[in-house]
């Protein structure tokens, strides 16, 4: 059960073990806002677009900046599994991290207040949804039972209540909503006002639409799989790396029996990209995902399958088989996929892949 | 809420644990007081009801249960009366509060209307098969998010509302021992569609449902050898919920929890809680087999009514089941005397 008694064990800093990811073409000035909950943090930024440009980092902050040519240096021909002029870049920063947990945020998301004016610590929020457990094996319906002042309901089985390792945590952004492009352009003047003072986990067998904006993960129990897929640059596809990132990870997660947190914390999400730009972006992806769903539900990955980087070959296997013939670039997403798990064990060498026992956390 | 609410869709069940309902239907009488109300009185009660003038409502006690139901082995006492009420309303939707719950406010204070929230649920399509990160797509001021597949923007029908309670949680006995003085505070201001195949717990103090596309499933089945009136003395909902999950699932049809919330109760009774917790935690032990039970429920293709579901899960629920316990061999009959009795309820006519 949750805490029970009087105080509130406030949540550690975990300032050794995280790192922020962030990638930018334009310029930081956005952590200025973010100084007072970031500052303790090691930053991994990643540099997209012209590598010649150079971004000014504000002072204060402990950083590495990565750009395309360090990514070609690092990586060589493997660099081709990385993303160009695309946010999806940003999946180079979790594999050259060292730390257990990854925060990785967009360059226009702001600090948000909650509904009585308090500035929301986002990084706090993820950091608290990591360190409790999920519950995706029994939907509670008071949401996180972990929270303070929530717990499971009547009815929720005690042989449950231990949870699952949390792997994932996704929050949520006030103001410009993440619509796709023919929402935006419908609606071009929606903002999401509403606070949904919630935390709960995705259940298992169940996909959802992960953004990339706002998220957390654990990176030891589940980075190979966060590849944010070939976007941008000479590719058929754009704004589905986060999406496709979700999926494989929510398969690879109810494989492994972890868990995935969706809801708090807000962020101030305050530009609204073009919507025009964003369909050229988006369209095929729009065809493509009414195939891409019932795949990814129906993905089965053998038991065989003990690790992220297992699983995820797995996976890669399956894109191949399965949805090459729907165009010839999954198949060169499948080939990017293998690529990206040899780049991944390559930086991350040795004791790094831990094995994860198959079905529920008992 | 601009959706339109004909009064003569909606019938509010209350069972009537409590005699006196004064107190209680003044409070709601801003809401409920254009619709019909079907009370059901506790089978064990023995005083009479006390009900404010000014509702449109039936009374249904004891006697008059037995004159229209003849014999039966249902066993209506306590909060399995208000099935009753479910059994012979015809209307298409179903509104059932729990007796000692009242309006709660919501975050700018203002009195929560529970009853059209939970019409507006069941008007509003459910989108089982795909996570919504911002919850129900179909509010105002929300949609679906970039990469919802837009072959599922339609949504399926929702058959079932479950709302929430501020103030006294429905916790059980061991959990309300533990926390005694735990009020929920905490008001999301969310609807979200329980995803298909993600099981949940039920809670009947506050839900709404469509009676049309779902009766029969809501069923008093399970019923623990020390049931009690008091919600952590029964599991009647739970298992009623987990049934009416599966129906759902099976037959496309939506689950939503969320809003409304309701102000639920003025105390926890750890005494009485203790006392329940030296019954041996039946309920809770029972969870334990009926949780992978619902779990691995898989309905045959020919199950294409909410009837035809039950009936097969009752002779699911007397053969894995029932060896292991005597009250779910109890539940698999009550799962079919109840689809009997629907079925007579409704040759009857409006």
């Amino acid at each position: 059960m949750a805490e029970r008694y009087g105080s509130i064990p406030s949540t550690p800093l975990l300032k050794d073990e995280l790192d922020i990811v962030i990638p930018t073409i334009r310029n930081l000035d956005f952590l200025e806002m973010w100084r007072p909950f970031f500052q303790p943090y090691h930053l991994i930024i990643v540099q997209d677009g012209d590598p010649s440009k150079t971004i000014k980092v504000p002072e204060g902050f402990d950083y590495e900046l990565y750009n395309r040519n360090d990514i070609n240096r690092i990586l060589g021909p493997k660099a081709s599994c990385i993303s160009f002029k695309d946010s999806a870049c940003r999946c180079f920063g979790y594999m050259v991290s060292k730390k257990k947990y990854i925060f990785t945020i967009d360059d226009d998301c702001f600090v948000a207040k909650d509904p009585s004016g308090k500035e929301i610590n986002a990084l706090e929020q993820h950091i608290k949804n990591l360190l409790t457990p999920s519950t995706p094996f029994f939907f509670n319906t008071l949401y996180d039972p972990f929270r303070e002042g929530a717990d499971f309901v009547r009815g929720y089985p005690f042989s449950l209540r231990e949870g699952a390792t949390t792997a994932v945590s996704h929050g949520l952004w006030l103001n410009i909503p993440d619509y796709d492009a023919p929402t935006q352009l419908v609606k071009p003047h929606e903002r999401n006002t509403r606070f949904v003072d919630a935390v709960l986990t995705v259940p298992k067998g169940t996909l959802f639409p992960m953004c990339g904006m706002n998220l957390a993960f654990n990176r030891e129990l589940i980075g190979p799989a966060m590849y944010f897929g070939l976007m941008g640059d000479g590719q058929p596809i754009g704004r589905y790396d986060d999406m496709w990132a979700g999926w494989c990870t929510k398969v690879i997660c109810d494989h492994l029996g972890l868990g995935v947190k969706t809801g708090l914390p807000y962020i101030w999400h305050s530009k609204a990209s073009n919507p025009f730009v964003n369909l050229k972006k988006e369209y095929n992806g729009i065809f493509w995902q009414e195939e891409l769903i019932p795949f990814f539900q129906s993905a089965a990955l053998s038991k065989d399958c003990t690790t992220v980087q297992k699983c995820y070959i797995e996976l890669s296997k399956q894109v191949r088989a399965k949805l090459g013939k729907i165009d010839p670039y999954f198949n060169k997403l499948a080939d990017a996929m293998v690529t990206w798990i040899e780049a991944w064990d390559e930086l991350n060498p040795s004791g790094a892949a831990a094995e994860k026992p198959n079905g529920p956390a008992k | 809420m601009s959706l339109n609410i004909k009064d003569n869709e909606v019938d509010i069940v209350i069972a009537a644990l409590r005699s006196d309902l004064t107190a209680f239907m003044e409070k709601w009488r801003p809401f409920f007081s254009r619709f019909h109300l079907i009370i059901i009185k506790d089978p064990d009660m023995e005083e009479d009801l006390q009900i404010p003038p000014g509702f449109d409502h039936q009374v249904f006690t004891k006697s008059d249960m037995a004159q229209i139901l003849g014999a039966t082995s249902i066993n209506f006492s306590g909060h399995s009366c208000r099935y009753f009420g479910y059994l012979i309303s015809r209307k298409k939707y179903i509104i059932s509060i729990d007796d000692d719950c009242l309006p709660a406010r919501d975050n700018t204070g203002t009195l929560v209307d529970a009853v059209a929230q939970h019409i507006v649920n069941l008007k509003t399509p459910a989108t089982p098969f795909f996570f919504n990160t911002l919850y129900d797509p179909f509010c105002k001021g929300a949609d679906f998010v970039r990469g919802y597949p837009f072959s599922l923007r339609n949504g399926v029908e929702c058959a079932l509302s479950c709302g929430l309670w501020l103030n006294i949680a429905d916790y059980d006995a061991p959990t309300q021992v533990v926390k005694p003085n735990e009020r929920n505070v905490r008001y999301v201001d969310a609807v979200m569609t329980v995803p298909v195949r993600a099981m949940m717990p039920m809670s009947g103090i506050n839900i709404g449902f469509n009676r049309e596309l779902l009766g029969p499933a809501l069923l008093p089945g399970l019923r623990l050898a020390g049931e009690g009136k008091q919600r952590w003395e029964t599991m009647e909902d739970i298992w009623c919920g987990m049934c009416a999950k599966v129906v759902c699932d099976h037959l496309g049809l939506g689950v939503k929890s969320g809003l409304p919330y309701v102000w639920r109760g003025d105390g926890v009774d750890v005494k009485g809680a203790m006392e329940s917790l030296k019954r041996e935690w039946e309920g809770v032990k029972l969870m334990e087999e009926v949780a992978p039970f619902f779990q691995s429920v898989r309905l045959p293709r020919t199950a294409v009514t909410a009837e035809d579901c039950v009936i097969e899960m009752a002779a699911m629920v007397k053969e894995q089941l029932g060896p292991l316990n005597p009250v779910f061999a109890g539940a698999a009959d009550a799962m079919l005397e109840w689809v009997k009795l629907w079925k007579a309820a409704g040759s009857q006519g409006a």
